[in-house]
């Protein structure tokens, strides 16, 4: 831009476009004189006191101004009115001071101080005109002041100013850019604004000034991702445009396994466990983050997903470039799966202005070389209609070119048909060129389109057969042999066909390929040897080369054919006749004085010839962004910012956290109901009403995306209650079992704790039953506590229920404090003496347990299962008690054999990445009592460094859409060498999808992902045999997989089979009458959706797995897991 | 972004221009005017021509190209839907679009370029805040302005711009609160030779004109939403709502707009309302040529066919036609061979034809090429689709308005291939 100006200054502005102008207008008169005294007038008007004359006169100067007259010797008069009390006065002063301040800036500096008045008016309106002006005169001397100005903007109350202040940064950078530093530090300032109206602004001025700057929009990424809806259109397009380079740069290639993907679904997955095994193999492995990363199954960052699900909305826009821009986005951003549904859009902007037309045809055109599926359904809507333009029916040619496939080539090809009848002849030859492609890439119909095109020979247009022959030609170079019958049809047509173009094509179609038609071509010689004299020339040279490619081949049928043609051509009257004959005489007759070319004259002639290749002129341009200027022309234009490629490794995504309640309002909003953040920014700015999207509460009220989340998070709220029952029914017979092996000690313990929670449980029922009913609702109130509660203890998490519940507790068990801690000291004294693992882990649980009752302020949520089957001493989880106690009709579960020892732990940090803290995990196979919904995850941390470890916590929790966690209480204190256990609840809404978030010490933050195996999304039900018959029953199809499997050696009997079982999946067992048939039931965690498992053993180790399950997936990988499990 | 506009008529003159950020010499529309010769049709000049320094985006309407200079990368379509916004400013401004209204309008037009951009980037493009700041011309104001010496530029700074509805100006009364919506369909259909359908598909529209005081909540539903299959909105209508329940749910601008635009594609739903029966032949050798069509109405649910307007681009051998119309009458242009024919209401007990003989050149040979048939129809009271309006319920002020649903349809690109 700076550019541009230099480049009119040097012209000495306009002057001496403009003036010669003056001849033209009618009204001028045409002399100069007359001229000058007009404009005497105009001065004398704008001296004058009356508005209404001033007023007559500016719209006459602005009306010279628009015919592009110059008009700016009336500048002193004009400036003067600057500060003209009549509103249109002043506006039609501004529009000719922007004019011509550049080329008189001496003068144009009297109107700055009267926009400094203004940048200080009381109204708004008049603050932001007063900028937009100031800003808009080209005068290098006010730099500093529209500096200061744009900076004070900036900071201004009204974001109607403000965004005047976005929309002056590239003015002033244009003007000049050494400003660039300070103009940046503004830009940032401003892209932390939160109202709808400077985002647009801000953005633009962005990629103006400093596009490369990418680490400003971390920040403001989730901001501007949410707000993007209530932006205005022009803001949206140039917002999302940035965000998809943004996304480039930050995310992963959401395709980067597709050929994975391609395989089968079950085998990503499979891929992923066995990462997982290898990592945990493989201990000393350093940079386990960046490896992990690398080698785990893609997961999207919710960041993407956010970015994805905001845009989508916006493909219902009016707007044809909004559309584009989403259209875009989602070609180079979404996971392949997803990118179908821009087509139903783009398809509609064909509706439109043809020169919208013509634009998202041309990126259509690139899409559907690259994604040809996404639009085959709408084939029909590129059918060409004989009132579009030639350049519109070219492109939907293209398109229709590239959509079709062995399928839809039939119709397609009837559909050319009709085309090249058309009166258009560019496009009937556009036209046989699709022909020739269609063929080219499609096998089947090579020869149909042949015929099709061997008739269009006889067509009288000569574009149409010159076309066609070309196209013929080149489908021929690429298989000839085959079509020795259609040269042999092509040398019947000679006969009848009189356009030489053509003729001229067939001989040298028979030359070329004379050996596939060795009994035609001399024939053919023969007949035109005869008819030689009276062919145009094209023909003749033709003729000749057959001769010649004849003679080569053939020389005892043709020689005398060959010598009667030279001989004729040797006295033709066409000079490029006469010379073709001379030298093909020497090159081919060998003769004394031929040199050595004539031994290579067969390699000469007869060489084999490259097949021209058809290809889409569209190939490749999607390297170019979509829907920019430059993918249209197919160049760079200036200021085009490359599409990035994607990263290798993601970058930190930790980059684009803002504060802890925006970390809350992302996990919110990517689980269900994003209201109450909306409702949070909202009472952020109670005091400015006006900066809010318009539309935040409906939004929240009935969302689209919102809303069928919230959907659905009630349907788990419904289901939560049966769900509830059920894992209370599984848990408390675990409990009873086990209990009776559990210690004297710790029995006594929890009968003291059972007391005091049946107490707690009259106060708690009526609560926790309404709970469950409405959880929706209630969902909702939580997050509003939970964010009430936030500012006061920042770093813990905890739900307002469970606060409350475990601060009652806290109160009522000072009174075991003292004895506890006793025991806390002995447990400490023997962790410290056995060195091994496992007990190390038990005794780190109980501690923990005790610690919590001792840590008064520590918000244990109670979190139900801090035990693993195998220390089994009680849960001290209150709702899983009360649970049991309600439920304890169920219970006697004859068959739900823990699998003992049979946990399996999974490790989460390696000691040596964590800097001396190691952590592992396992699923500890209780239900959640949080949230029914969830798997508990029970996380063993070990303090291997020599310091103590502070504050241990978990951050930035990234999901897939509809995962839920419930992340587990600050451990604030883990002193050198010791061991400690912490449970959360995940809800991985029954899929193997990671849950990925940040470890946090007080010091250093680790990435780390939890995978589930597929047997832990599952809690074992207990059904008697009738039951599960029956269920199964209704379980067929396909929703029954059956495997045949060899058993092991070592697992050939019924005791085996079912410890095994159960260790791969959380299933319990099913009292059979068989002995040669175990049965397990169970129930996904988070859908309640049946899995029965059915494993029936035969003669020598044979075997047949049966897996019911209405939830395929599950079902396929259970199948998989076990059978695994069984043959090992 | 957008550098300059530059307003050509169709002998190519620049008779307006308009730079928003450093002037740019007219001369670069020579590379326009070198396209356009290029072109053989107006409508075939491309609208994207890159030049050394500039890039030149153009659209073409009522026969005036805008042709926007561009200095580096912007989408194309950003600026090609930016000057079409203009385009159906000018037409709401001043009712039509043509090189006189603008000349005579110059200063309003000067205005408005300047409020809807502001350094290339767009600033208001709402008709209602443009209505605000600069007042449309009437005759009475115009005769007022001139007498009292007031002006075009809104008195009041406009407020709406500000507001949370950015699109609705405040403080609107009216004494008769009414709120008119046009259902207008229109049928885009190919049929092929023998009468059979190749593809069909409906594109409606939602035309609104709502003149209701205060800040009205409105709420229209469907009584078969679900024919909707693709959906395009004014920024008014809450999209979260639509999706949730299949409701239109805004607080409309003031005046006209667009309240949504859709499609129904599943061509077993789109009933196709005449047929055509032709026979058009040319014989080889003969300089003559048979027309022959007739016209009946096929699927109209018992509604009258009417303003059909039936047209033809013949082949250009025809020199002249010799045809005879039972009803309405016909024209042929023999320069630029288009044959158009004025039906009117078609008729189902007398149906409507056109008959005769066509001559060709002399000597030349038969025209390969059979024209296609472009129809124009109007069918009132009905929506083709079926869709109908249930209800409409206005929330947030105390008056009842006057409600009123219109149903059209229409052909829209209706083409009969012979």
């Amino acid at each position: 831009m700076s550019a541009s100006s230099a480049f009119n200054d040097e012209k000495g502005g306009s002057s001496s476009v403009g003036e010669p102008e003056y001849g033209h207008d009618p009204a001028s008169g045409g002399i100069f004189s007359s001229d000058y005294k007009r404009h005497d007038d105009l001065k004398e008007m704008l001296d004058s006191n009356k508005d209404s004359l001033k007023l007559e006169a500016m719209k006459r100067i602005v009306a010279m101004v628009a015919r592009g007259k110059n008009a700016s010797d009336l500048f002193p008069a004009v400036v003067k009115n600057v500060a003209c009390k009549n509103i249109e006065v002043k506006k039609l002063v501004y529009v000719y001071l922007v004019r011509y301040a550049e080329e008189q800036q001496d003068l144009a500096l009297l109107s700055i101080s009267t926009f400094q008045r203004g940048l200080k008016d009381p109204n708004q309106l008049i603050r932001a005109s007063a900028l937009r002006v100031l800003s808009s005169i080209r005068v290098t001397i006010i730099v500093p002041i529209m500096m200061l100005a744009i900076k004070e903007a900036a900071s201004d109350m009204s974001p109607y100013v403000r965004k005047t202040a976005a929309h002056a940064i590239p003015k002033l950078y244009s003007l000049d850019p050494e400003q660039k530093d300070q103009l940046i530090e503004v830009i940032e300032k401003l892209l932390a604004d939160k109202t709808t109206l400077v985002a647009g602004s801000v953005v633009m001025a962005f990629e103006e000034v400093c596009p490369e700057r990418i680490d400003l929009i971390h920040k403001n990424y989730r901001k501007l991702c949410n707000l993007l809806i209530d932006v205005e259109e022009w803001g949206q397009v140039v917002i999302i445009n940035m965000l998809t380079r943004y996304a480039r740069t930050q995310f992963l290639n959401p395709n980067i396994n597709e050929s994975l993907l391609e395989e089968g679904g079950e085998k990503t997955f499979y891929g992923s466990e066995e990462d997982e095994d290898e990592d945990d193999e493989d201990k000393d492995k350093k940079a386990e983050v960046a490896t992990m990363a690398k080698r785990k199954p893609y997961v999207m960052d919710p960041d993407h997903r956010l970015l994805l699900r905001n845009t989508k909305p916006l493909l219902q826009s009016r707007n044809a470039a909004v559309v584009m821009a989403v259209a875009q986005l989602y070609f180079h951003l979404a996971p392949k799966a997803e990118v179908g549904v821009i087509a139903k859009a783009l398809v509609r902007l064909l509706r439109s202005h043809s020169e919208v037309q013509y634009v998202v045809l041309q990126n259509v055109a690139t899409m559907t070389i690259k994604r040809r599926g996404m639009f085959e359904p709408y084939l029909k809507s590129f059918y060409i209609r004989s009132t579009d333009p030639t350049q519109i029916k070219v492109l939907k040619l293209e398109v229709l070119t590239n959509l079709a496939n062995e399928t839809n080539i039939s119709t397609i090809l009837r559909e050319f048909q009709t085309y090249i009848k058309s009166m258009d002849k560019d496009f009937v030859a556009a036209t046989i060129q699709a022909i020739g492609r269609c063929a080219t890439n499609i096998g089947e119909v090579r020869d149909t389109c042949l015929n099709g095109l061997v008739q269009l020979l006889s067509n009288r247009d000569e574009l149409v057969v010159a076309e066609s022959v070309v196209v013929i030609k080149k489908l021929l170079q690429m298989q000839p042999e085959k079509h020795s019958d259609i040269i042999k049809h092509m040398a019947k047509l000679i006969d009848n066909i009189q356009v030489p173009m053509a003729r001229a094509s067939i001989l040298w179609l028979i030359g070329e390929y004379c050996e596939h038609v060795p009994k035609i071509s001399p024939d053919v010689l023969r007949k035109m040897a005869k008819s030689f004299t009276n062919e145009e020339d094209i023909v003749k040279l033709q003729i000749i080369n057959l001769a010649a490619k004849l003679y080569l081949t053939n020389s005892k049928q043709t020689k005398l054919l060959t010598q009667y043609v030279l001989n004729l051509a040797k006295y033709d009257q066409n000079y490029d006749i006469r010379d073709r004959a001379r030298f093909i005489r020497q090159l081919i007759v060998p003769t004394e004085k031929s040199g050595a070319l004539s031994k290579y004259a067969k390699k000469l002639f007869l060489a084999l010839k490259p097949a021209p290749v058809l290809e889409s002129p569209f190939k490749d341009r999607d390297h170019f962004q979509l829907g920019s200027l430059s993918h249209l022309l197919n160049a760079k234009a200036g200021g085009y910012q490359e599409l990035p490629d994607w990263p290798e490794a993601a970058p930190d995504p930790s980059v684009r956290n803002v504060e802890v309640f925006t970390l809350l309002e992302r996990v919110t909003t990517l689980t269900s109901v994003p209201e109450w953040t909306k409702c949070s920014s909202r009472e952020k700015r109670k005091e400015k009403k006006v900066e809010k999207p318009f539309y935040s509460d409906s939004e929240g009220e009935s969302g689209p995306t919102e809303s069928a989340d919230s959907e659905s998070d009630s349907a788990n709220g419904s289901e939560s209650v049966s769900g509830s029952e059920v894992s209370g029914s599984g848990s408390e017979s675990e409990e009873s079992e086990e209990g009776s092996e559990s210690e004297e000690e710790e029995e006594e313990e929890d009968e003291e704790k059972d007391k005091k929670k049946k107490k707690k449980e009259l106060k708690k029922k009526p609560v926790q039953e309404s709970e469950s009913e409405q959880s929706s609702e209630e969902e909702e109130e939580e997050r509003k506590h939970e964010r009430k509660s936030k500012p006061r203890k920042s770093d813990s998490e905890t739900e307002s229920g469970d606060e409350e519940e475990s601060e009652s507790e806290s109160s009522q068990s000072e009174s075991d404090e003292s004895e506890s801690e006793a025991e806390v000291k002995k447990k400490k004294k023997a962790a410290q003496s056995k060195p091994p693992a496992k007990p190390v882990k038990t005794d780190g649980k109980k501690e923990k347990k005790e610690m919590s009752l001792l840590d008064l302020d520590d918000f244990e949520p109670a979190p139900s299962p801090q035990v693993t089957p195998v220390n089994s001493f009680l849960s001290s989880s209150l709702v899983t008690d009360l649970e049991g106690l309600s439920l304890s009709d169920s219970v006697l579960s004859p068959a739900t054999i823990a699998p003992s020892s049979a946990l399996k732990s999974y490790e989460l940090l390696h000691r040596i990445t964590g800097e001396g803290l190691s952590v592992e995990y396992c699923f500890s196979r209780q239900p959640f009592s949080p949230d029914a919904n969830m798997v508990a995850v029970q996380i063993q941390f070990t303090n291997n460094a020599t310091s103590d470890t502070k504050n241990l916590h978990m951050e930035d929790v990234k999901l897939q859409s509809g995962m839920r966690v419930k992340e587990f209480p600050e451990i604030e204190l883990l002193p050198a060498g010791e061991t400690t256990t912490a449970v959360m609840g995940i809800d991985f809404c029954d899929s193997t999808q990671a849950a990925n978030f940040q470890l946090c010490t007080h010091t250093r933050k680790f990435f780390v992902s939890i995978q589930p195996p597929v047997g832990e999304l599952m809690r074992p039900i207990f059904l008697t045999e009738n039951e599960f018959k029956k269920e199964q029953g209704q379980l067929m199809g396909m929703n029954e997989i059956t495997e045949r499997l060899t058993l092991d050696v070592k697992c050939r009997n019924e005791h085996t089979i079912v410890q095994r079982v159960t260790t791969a999946a959380n299933l319990s067992r099913v009292p059979c009458g068989s002995d040669k048939e175990c049965r397990f039931a169970g129930r996904t965690v988070t859908s309640s959706s049946l899995v029965l498992v059915t494993v029936a053993t035969k003669e020598e180790g044979a075997a047949q797995l049966t897996v019911n399950c209405e939830k395929m997936v599950i079902g396929t990988m259970l199948v998989k897991d076990i059978l695994q499990a069984l043959t090992q | 972004m957008i550098h300059s506009l530059f307003l050509v008529n169709a002998s190519g003159d620049i008779f307006l221009e308009k730079h928003w950020k450093s002037v740019v010499s007219r001369s670069v529309c020579d590379y326009f005017f070198e396209a356009q010769e290029r072109a053989t049709e107006p409508e075939n000049v491309p609208p994207v021509i890159p030049t050394p320094h500039h890039y030149l985006i153009s659209v073409l309407r009522h026969r005036i190209f805008f042709v926007a200079v561009i200095q580096s990368e912007v989408p194309p379509l950003f600026v090609i839907e930016f000057l079409h916004r203009v385009v159906d400013t000018f037409q709401d401004y001043f009712g039509v679009c043509t090189e006189a209204a603008i000349k005579d309008n110059v200063v309003v037009v000067y205005e408005l370029l300047e409020e809807m951009l502001d350094n290339g980037f767009p600033l208001a493009t709402e008709s209602n805040i443009l209505k605000e700041l600069i007042k449309p011309p009437t005759i009475l104001r115009t005769m007022v302005n001139t007498i009292t010496g007031s002006t075009n530029v809104g008195e009041q700074l406009p407020t709406g711009q500000l507001s949370v509805v950015p699109w609705r100006r405040t403080g609107v009364k009216y004494t008769n609160n009414e709120a008119y919506f046009d259902v207008v369909e229109e049928i885009d259909a190919i049929i092929d030779k023998s009468g059979s359908t190749i593809t069909a598909e409906i594109q409606g529209v939602i035309d609104a004109c709502v003149k209701l005081t205060g800040m009205p909540d409105l709420t229209l539903s469907f009584m078969n939403p679900r024919l909707l299959d693709d959906v395009s909105f004014h920024p008014c209508v809450r999209f979260k709502r639509w999706e949730a329940e299949r409701i239109l749910s805004f607080i409309p601008p003031d005046g006209n707009f667009r309240l949504l635009s859709y499609h129904v594609s599943s061509q077993n739903l789109v009933a196709i309302p005449v047929y055509v029966k032709h026979n058009i032949t040319f014989r080889e050798g003969s300089s003559q040529g048979r027309f022959d069509l007739t016209l009946g109405p096929k699927q109209t649910m018992g509604k009258a066919v009417e303003a059909v307007l039936v047209s033809s681009q013949l082949p250009r051998g025809v020199l002249n036609a010799n045809l005879n119309a039972s009803q309405g009458t016909y024209t042929f242009d023999p320069v630029t061979k288009m044959l158009s024919w004025d039906v009117g209401k078609i008729n189902p007990q007398k149906l409507p034809s056109l008959k005769g003989t066509m001559s060709l050149q002399a000597g030349a040979s038969k025209p390969d090429e059979n024209p296609t048939i472009n129809i124009q129809l109007k069918i009132q009271q009905m929506a083709i689709s079926g869709l109908k309006v249930n209800r409409l319920d206005m929330y947030g002020e105390k008056y009842k308005p006057f409600k009123g649903i219109k149903y059209m349809t229409k052909a829209g690109k209706f083409q009969v291939r012979t």
